[in-house]
């Protein structure tokens, strides 16, 4: 080994501390890129994957009764290449040993046993038989849930009959990777399944022999997909069509692709920030190195080392530091990755995550980190090689303090020596102590970034279930009904409070603009389900005009005053052009609202509902649950407080993970540069601080210039910080925005108050560790020793 | 006759601080000859080390001319400077300037890593009588023993010129004695070429020829007929 060579490994022993804080931050941007790369690549593979495999369809369309004679003319409609019909419709169900009812989406399966498209992937035991009028197959989750074998049976409520159905087998599909059920906002595996009923027994309890209400189209590559629509649309009008969309409006898909946009967001918004400040790390540290060694430099000049191996040296350095880190970040992100897909796990059903390639991410990874290392590096290192081997040999010049502007403020204030001495050592390497500061404040950053979410997701639970549906229970009618069953349903045992709402399938048009959506319509003063908007304010539809959630309004070019274009889906499928009345923020869903008795006369009816909406004794609620049982027109029962209880639950674990996970990261990257900056300091003033020692100052008195200078730059750093943590979350906020839902951009007071003090302990934290070798300074050597 | 190893013509080192010009060397006419052993005299600020630093190809001249056998430095570009210094070039300096984090032998390897012809760096120490303290760090050696590894570290290359500047500045006058020993031997078994930079005016005794400085200028040279031993000098 050459000695050159030897030097760099015993430096880089020596300094190890620093080195790992370095390391340490640049991990973390090598484990973030990993992390959050691999499972954007893994979940879109595996959903590429599936889809293809599967047959994933590629328009979907409902009908309220067409007939199967009209297949032939849509699969022969231009760049259809498959169409395929099918029988679907929501049921109750009666699982036994379970009180609660549980709402079931049928799908009919074809007479010849697999559908062309969306194929089912069997999971365990069989696919029904064709023949059979009382055998299913059920999706995987709600059988684990429920803990169904096949073998099993459970009862449903098929237009109007309970039927006793046992299950063949289990399935997969395509179309279920996320599975919601109706009024939910999170999976409730035991409470929604997806039930495979033979086409003929399908037909029979919906009374659709010779029709269907369910189309699924495959397109060909390259096809017109609006084309396809409108011709789609065009044929289905006729049958009750509420139109045809495309994958971006299928739920499953949507919340994937949601899911998708979160992770290449992170995957851009947070690695640069590690990579950055590591980067400027480097830099710092290996300035302080160079400094030290000029002498060392000067030498190996004279003994006949080029500029090209002397700065090869100190890169050398800079590489191993930087290896070091991408060893950390490479296995902290395999690691988070596994995590990460175990929650996948959770939410998506997937019957296989194929994870493709990934050692090429690393490699991708592991030169990012080396990248920003060298480039942290590569000004240090030039310098160094540049310097004059005669200069180099000198002691370098002390630093020239000049007197100020600041000089003239210090003195007013009377400031301390040891506080003059920071102060000035701050305005002597501006450059140094802003990029410090700019280090630091990325720790206040990444932490308030990531409390937002906390507060976002506070701000989202209080107006979703705190101010807008304060109801315990949704009752979903399958057609809509008069007001009057309202009154029936008084008599359920524990109901309390009970309002109507009536709900249409809509499009919103607004020239060539249109949204597929819900016009939602209640009575004035309904108490249990509220329009709410952006900040709290419960607002009545006004009758006359329509109101819009915000993000549709934007996603319309519409705004109060213009006019919007509606055409009704259900029932008297009519078009009316009605006025904007005004625009609310909402974070979840994009729906429009009328008041109620201007809705039922623009559709010339009596009062009409299409859910009810209660509150409920719970002391009866297993008495509520029975009754509910034996109600034919029940389409589905959404339980609020359920629902509500499970999302708080689901979310606060998983903020409470990625708390715990940004609290690490901010406290690697504040420890990195308050670290480091006090090592430095420590090494620049040895002298200084010696002599002071030797003057009769305190240990005390001496460590506060180096804990002072430490402190008051992390105390700059926090305004700095607090801005940052706006832009990430605004940046955050931008990425995640969709057709679901959109996060709130709110971060409390609390939050930066949090960030900073969490990285003001663990800044002073440092500085006591560095602290530490004061005391063991020793006088004498420093005095003699030569720079 | 002896033959010339450097030639300096006319050599002047103007040193510009931007407020201050600093006339280092003016106008400086001498040669140095192969084998010799010269030591250089005069007071701080003279320009010694200069011509020194000059010569050893880590510092460009402002004016005149250098050459070193029959080619000239004045002129060379870094990269050709780098070279010269690697293949001919040997320095000593004061504060011995050696790598803290290696041993003596690793200190000496850090040349023999980069020449054509090097000795083995345990035959350099043994050179100067460190062949116990090979694996010893700076940290671990007296100075005198630090400025010992300094010189087989430079002669580990065999190089044709060896430059010292106070070698023996920071030592007392028993390490001082080793240390002048350790070059006298180099002189004379391998036949380097040495200069010499003292304050030590006895010094002078032991070489070949002696060149006196004073304000940038070379007062005067005189060549010892008789040389003395190095333990005989009077500190």
């Amino acid at each position: 080994m050459h000695a050159l060579d030897r030097k760099l490994l015993r430096d880089f022993a020596r300094l190890w501390a620093q080195a790992l804080a370095i390391a340490l931050v640049l991990g973390c941007g090598v484990a973030a890129l990993l992390t959050s790369f691999v499972m954007y690549q893994a979940l879109g593979d595996s959903r590429d994957a599936y889809y293809e495999r599967n047959r994933f369809a590629d328009l979907w369309a409902t009908a309220r009764r067409a007939p199967l004679s009209l297949l032939p003319d849509i699969a022969a409609l231009p760049g259809v290449r498959t169409a395929e019909a099918r029988i679907e419709g929501l049921v109750t169900l009666d699982i036994p040993g379970r009180e609660e009812g549980a709402v079931g989406r049928i799908l009919s399966l074809p007479a010849s046993g697999e559908p062309l498209l969306n194929l089912p992937l069997l999971r365990s035991g069989r696919l029904p038989d064709p023949d059979a009028t009382d055998e299913v197959a059920v999706n995987e989750p709600f059988a684990r849930a429920n803990r169904f074998v096949p073998g099993d049976s459970f009862f449903a409520n098929l237009n109007g009959t309970r039927r006793e159905l046992t299950i063949t087998g289990t399935v997969l599909s395509p179309e279920f990777i996320y599975t919601i059920g109706p009024g939910a906002m999170m999976p409730d595996n035991e409470g929604f399944g997806v039930i495979f009923l033979p086409e003929r027994a399908a037909a029979a309890a919906f009374d659709m022999s010779g029709a269907f209400n369910s189309l699924t189209v495959g397109l060909y590559k390259g096809a017109s997909e609006p084309e396809a629509i409108d011709r789609i649309d065009a044929l289905l009008d006729r049958y009750g069509g509420t139109g045809a969309h495309g994958r971006d409006r299928q739920v499953s898909h949507s919340f994937v692709s949601s899911e998708l946009d979160q992770l290449w967001t992170m995957t851009i918004v947070m690695p640069p920030i590690f990579f950055g400040v590591a980067a400027f790390l480097v830099n710092m540290v290996l300035g302080r190195i160079v400094a030290l060694e000029r002498a060392e430099i000067g030498l190996l000049k004279a003994l006949g080392y080029s500029n090209r191996m002397i700065a090869q040296h100190y890169l050398m350095l800079a590489a191993l530091t930087a290896a070091v880190g991408i060893l950390l970040g490479w296995g902290a992100g395999a690691w988070l990755a596994q995590g990460m897909a175990r929650l996948y796990a959770r939410f998506f059903d997937f019957p296989y995550l194929i994870f493709r390639g990934s050692w090429s991410v690393y490699v991708v990874a592991g030169l990012i980190g080396l990248a920003s290392a060298a480039f942290g590096a590569l000004r240090v290192a030039l310098s160094a090689a540049r310097l004059p081997p005669a200069v180099a040999m000198q002691p370098p010049a002390p630093p020239r303090f000049r007197r100020g502007a600041t000089d003239l403020l210090m003195a007013r204030l009377r400031l301390s020596q040891p506080a003059m001495m920071i102060l000035r050592s701050i305005t002597r390497w501006p450059a140094r102590a802003t990029m410090s500061a700019l280090g630091i404040a990325m720790g206040v950053a990444v932490l308030s970034a990531a409390s937002f979410f906390d507060d976002a997701m506070d701000k989202m639970l209080d107006t979703t279930f705190g101010l807008a549906n304060r109801q315990d229970a949704v009752l979903m009618f399958a057609e809509n009904r008069p007001e009057i069953v309202l009154d029936e349903l008084r008599g359920l045992p524990g109901a309390l409070q009970i309002e109507g709402q009536l709900v249409e399938p809509v499009v919103l048009r607004n020239g060539h603009l249109e949204k597929h959506t819900t016009l939602e319509a209640r009575r004035p003063g309904a108490d249990l389900s509220r329009i709410v908007g952006g900040s709290g304010r419960v607002i009545a539809a006004p009758p006359g005009g329509v109101v819009l959630a915000a993000r549709l309004a934007r996603q319309l070019g519409l705004a109060p005053g213009d006019t919007v274009e509606v055409d009704f889906l259900s029932g008297r499928r009519e078009t009316a052009l009605l006025p904007v009345t005004a625009t609310i923020e909402q974070y979840i869903g994009l729906a429009a609202y009328m008041d109620f008795e201007t809705l039922n006369a623009l559709r010339r009816q009596a009062p009409q509902v299409s859910v009810a909406n209660l509150t409920l004794d719970p002391a009866q609620r297993s008495g509520f649950h029975r009754a509910l049982n034996g109600m034919p027109a029940l389409a589905g029962t959404a339980m609020i407080t359920d629902m509500r209880r499970s999302f708080d639950e689901t979310l606060r674990e998983n903020i409470s993970i990625t708390a715990t996970v940004y609290i690490i990261l901010a406290v690697l990257i504040t420890v990195g540069v308050t670290y480091n900056g006090a090592r430095i300091q420590l090494s620049e003033r040895a002298r200084e601080l010696a002599s002071l020692r030797i003057l009769g100052f305190s240990r005390g008195e001496v460590s506060f210039i180096l804990v002072g200078e430490v402190m008051v730059l992390a105390l700059l750093a926090q305004p700095a910080g607090w801005f940052a943590g706006l832009g990430i979350a605004w940046a955050f906020t931008q990425g995640i925005e969709s057709d679901l839902y959109e996060v709130p951009f709110v971060i409390v007071p609390a939050t930066f108050a949090r960030a900073s003090l969490i990285v003001l302990l663990t800044a002073l934290g440092s500085a006591m560790v560095v602290r530490r070798r004061i005391d063991r300074l020793d006088l004498v050597a420093v005095m003699k020793t030569r720079e | 006759m002896p033959v010339p190893v450097f030639r300096v013509a006319g050599l002047t080192k103007v040193y510009d601080t931007g407020q201050i010009k600093v006339r280092a060397l003016d106008g400086v006419d001498l040669e140095l000859y192969e084998g010799e052993f010269t030591v250089l005299l005069g007071p701080s600020g003279s320009g010694k080390s200069t011509l020194l630093n000059i010569l050893g190809g880590l510092d460009a001249a402002t004016g005149g001319h250098v050459w070193f056998r029959d080619r000239e430095l004045t002129g060379l570009s870094d990269r050709a400077l780098t070279a010269y210094r690697r293949d001919h070039v040997g320095f000593v300096f004061q504060f011995y300037n050696l790598v803290a984090s290696l041993t003596a032998r690793e200190n000496v390897q850090l040349v023999t890593d980069v020449s054509r012809n090097p000795m083995s760096p345990a035959e350099a120490l043994e050179m100067v009588g460190l062949a116990p303290r090979l694996d010893h760090f700076p940290a671990e050696l007296s100075g005198g023993e630090q400025q010992r590894v300094a010189i087989a570290r430079a002669i580990a290359k065999r190089p044709d010129v060896l430059l010292c500047d106070e070698p023996t500045g920071a030592l007392d006058s028993r390490t001082g004695v080793q240390v002048l020993e350790a070059l006298k031997r180099v002189n004379d078994e391998i036949g380097t070429a040495t200069v010499v930079i003292t304050h030590n005016v006895a010094i002078r005794k032991m070489a070949h020829r002696v060149l006196r400085f004073q304000d940038g200028r070379l007062l005067g040279m005189e060549v010892n007929d008789t040389r003395v031993d190095p333990e005989e000098i009077d500190w």
